[in-house]
């Protein structure tokens, strides 16, 4: 789309959105905790997304996948951090402010229940969009109209229907036009088919991959399922209770994991081979509650190697350059740590 | 993995074929209607509320006698008695023309307070669950202390204190009526609040104003009218009330409350006249209630 690259300001290389030690920690209100206890959230996040790329973000529930999506956006206002999109911060004083942002980084939910107005007609939640930016009702409609279209929906036959008269799919495609309707150059898919039947997942991911080039898009796509993330990402961001685990490339993540929360996720996939069913649980026992967090390796107490380094220091992500670099934070791949398998399982 | 086989380069299209009806292009308010007009039983106590409404207006064109003019002689007469079609009361007045006029202040003291209270209390309501936290404490513990009285109490506390006259009943009954109307309004906003398709139009950058118009009202409006027409019947029997107490409509204005009021002595010696303010209370409160239970269910999309 010609508009798209007309505001494709920081070049090509210019990453999409750089994500700085983002944090949001939550107030535990209910009883049985101390006063002041807090829920760690989203805890230091940094990543990096570039244009044209769909970066998959993976985790078990409550890890923060979705607190993460909202911060984004500026949904929920973050504690701390810092978001800079195509070269401009986010509420920085020289940068751009969150409704900019929000021209260009649009969200779908992942209740297509709950996320449509169900006293309005699904074309005319989608033309609320453009309404909001400035257009008139019968024009917000026809663009509303033109990019149902987009979605594999008949306008006619749909756009007057109510939500509750769509099935899940067509109820997410319409949560997919939604976010479209007012030319996003991102969007925040937050688990976009975890709700839907299989066979209508296939359809809707299919979808999201045909608008993607249509309409030149970057993806951050949430999800718990590991083959759905597998499909869809460039790369992968592997969250482990608010905290990033592991990032790398899609292929280089699937083939040779790096840290073993992410070995034990794959491990944890369904196999289609009788002959190597699954046996063991690959992860035993539950998170830990994120209210208050074990020190230093947040995973170190389901770990198979944990050490006294562990105990005593927080891994940090290794430093990472580009598009192909594939980095973990485990005491395990930093020859420094005093781990004792430190650099050779690398 | 299936899905990598299934990989297609078209966008794919959604099943545009399961027999859908014909193609309505309604907004939201014209299929109200629509729904409204299959509903014959709504449509039916919807006209004896107009019926009603129009006998205010045009009382001193359909009221046979002057409702002032008493008679020494005719008092308590039975139906019929020279040409009085519903007998007289205790002072010998037309109770027929009275009845008409009765409407008059009976529909004002049911209808204002109601909707002054659903104005005010509505959008005070609409406001705390909106924006939530020390707003909503401010607001809405406001209203508790309002809801510490007993409500008729509470009317005759204002209504004393302010005097009596219908204006200042009106007030005592608005304010009765504010806290209830508001907490249902808060209430209704902060369940859809939440509701990740308002989080939605908050992302399209939609101001709170925008986003309470389009997408909150819709929500609130049902629960705040349904429970306000159910309060036009409470209204017309607190102003009653508070007119017995000598602190609303005084004597001789007519109206039903008044005359029920007043009437109640003479109970024993002609229980049909005493009946029929009552009856006039009861059927337009019945009709209100059923009217906009009807209206209510036109607005409910899940039907």
């Amino acid at each position: 789309m010609s508009a798209a690259l007309d505001m494709d300001r920081g070049g090509p290389q210019q990453p999409m959105l750089i994500v700085r030690d983002l944090k949001k920690q939550f107030p535990v209100k209910a009883t049985g905790h101390p006063r002041g206890a807090r829920v760690r959230a989203v805890d230091d996040v940094s990543f990096t997304i570039f244009k044209g790329e769909t970066l998959g973000v993976v985790g078990e529930s409550g890890c923060g996948k979705s607190t993460l999506a909202r911060l984004l956006l500026h949904l929920i206002p973050p504690d701390a951090g810092e978001l800079v999109f195509d070269g401009d911060g986010v509420g920085a004083p020289d940068g751009i402010t969150v409704d900019a942002l929000r021209r260009q980084l649009q969200m779908v939910f992942q209740d297509s229940y709950s996320s449509l107005n169900p006293r309005m007609p699904v074309q005319d939640s989608v033309a609320f969009g453009p309404y909001v930016h400035g257009k008139k009702w019968p024009e917000a409609r026809r663009i509303a109209r033109a990019i149902l279209v987009k979605v594999g929906l008949n306008p006619d036959l749909f756009g007057p229907r109510y939500p509750h008269e769509l099935s899940g799919g067509q109820k997410q495609r319409v949560n997919i036009a939604r976010a479209l309707a007012i030319e996003p150059r991102m969007v925040v898919l937050d688990e976009p088919v975890s709700a839907l039947d299989k066979s209508v997942e296939a359809q809707v991911l299919n979808l999201l991959r045909a608008l993607k080039r249509s309409f030149n898009l970057t993806y951050l796509f949430i999800s718990h399922d590991l083959s759905v993330v597998q499909y869809i990402s460039d790369r992968v961001l592997v969250m482990y209770l608010g905290r990033v685990v592991e990032l790398g490339p899609v292929d280089e993540i699937f083939a040779r994991p790096l840290h073993p929360y992410t070995v034990a996720l794959l491990g944890s996939r369904t196999s289609m081979d009788p002959a190597h069913r699954i046996e063991r649980p690959p992860v035993t026992g539950d998170p830990p509650s994120p209210i208050d967090p074990p020190s230093g390796c947040r995973f170190r107490t389901r770990c198979p190697f944990a050490e006294g380094v562990c105990n005593s220091a927080m891994p940090q992500l290794g430093a990472w350059q580009d598009r192909e670099s594939h980095v973990a934070a485990c005491h395990m791949h930093d020859r420094t740590s005093g781990h004792s398998r430190a650099g050779g399982h690398a | 993995m299936s899905l990598t086989q299934t990989a297609g380069t078209a966008i794919p299209a959604a099943w545009n074929d399961d027999g859908a009806p014909s193609v309505r292009v309604r907004t939201y308010w014209q299929s109200v209607g629509v729904r409204l007009r299959r509903d014959e039983v709504t449509l039916a106590f919807g006209a004896i509320v107009l019926a009603i409404v129009l006998v205010a207006i045009f009382a001193p064109a359909l009221a046979p006698f002057d409702p002032y003019k008493g008679s020494i002689v005719g008092r308590l007469k039975p139906f019929g008695w020279r040409g009085h079609p519903l007998g007289t009361d205790e002072l010998g007045r037309d109770l027929l023309s009275r009845l008409i006029y009765g409407a008059r202040s009976s529909l004002l003291m049911g209808l204002v307070p109601v909707v002054v209270a659903m104005l005010t209390g509505g959008t005070l309501g609409v406001i705390a669950g909106f924006a939530g936290k020390r707003v909503n404490t401010v607001i809405m513990r406001m209203m508790d202390v309002f809801y510490a009285f007993p409500s008729v109490l509470l009317a005759v506390a204002i209504s004393g204190a302010m005097g009596g006259g219908m204006l200042n009943g009106m007030i005592a009954l608005s304010l009765v009526f504010i806290p209830a109307l508001c907490r249902i309004a808060e209430t209704a906003t902060a369940q859809v609040r939440t509701l990740e398709y308002i989080e939605a139009a908050r992302a399209t950058g939609a101001g709170a104003l925008t986003i309470i118009r389009h997408h909150v009202l819709g929500n609130v409006l049902g629960p705040v009218f349904i429970y306000a027409s159910s309060l036009v019947s409470v209204a017309i029997l607190l102003a009653s009330g508070l007119s017995f107490l000598g602190l609303g409509i005084k004597p001789p204005t007519a109206d039903w409350g008044l005359m029920l009021s007043t009437l109640r002595d003479s109970i024993y010696v002609n229980p049909w006249i005493c009946a029929l303010p009552g009856a006039a209370i009861f059927v337009t409160s019945i009709c209100f209630n059923l009217l906009s239970d009807g209206i209510r269910a036109a607005m409910d999309v899940r039907l």
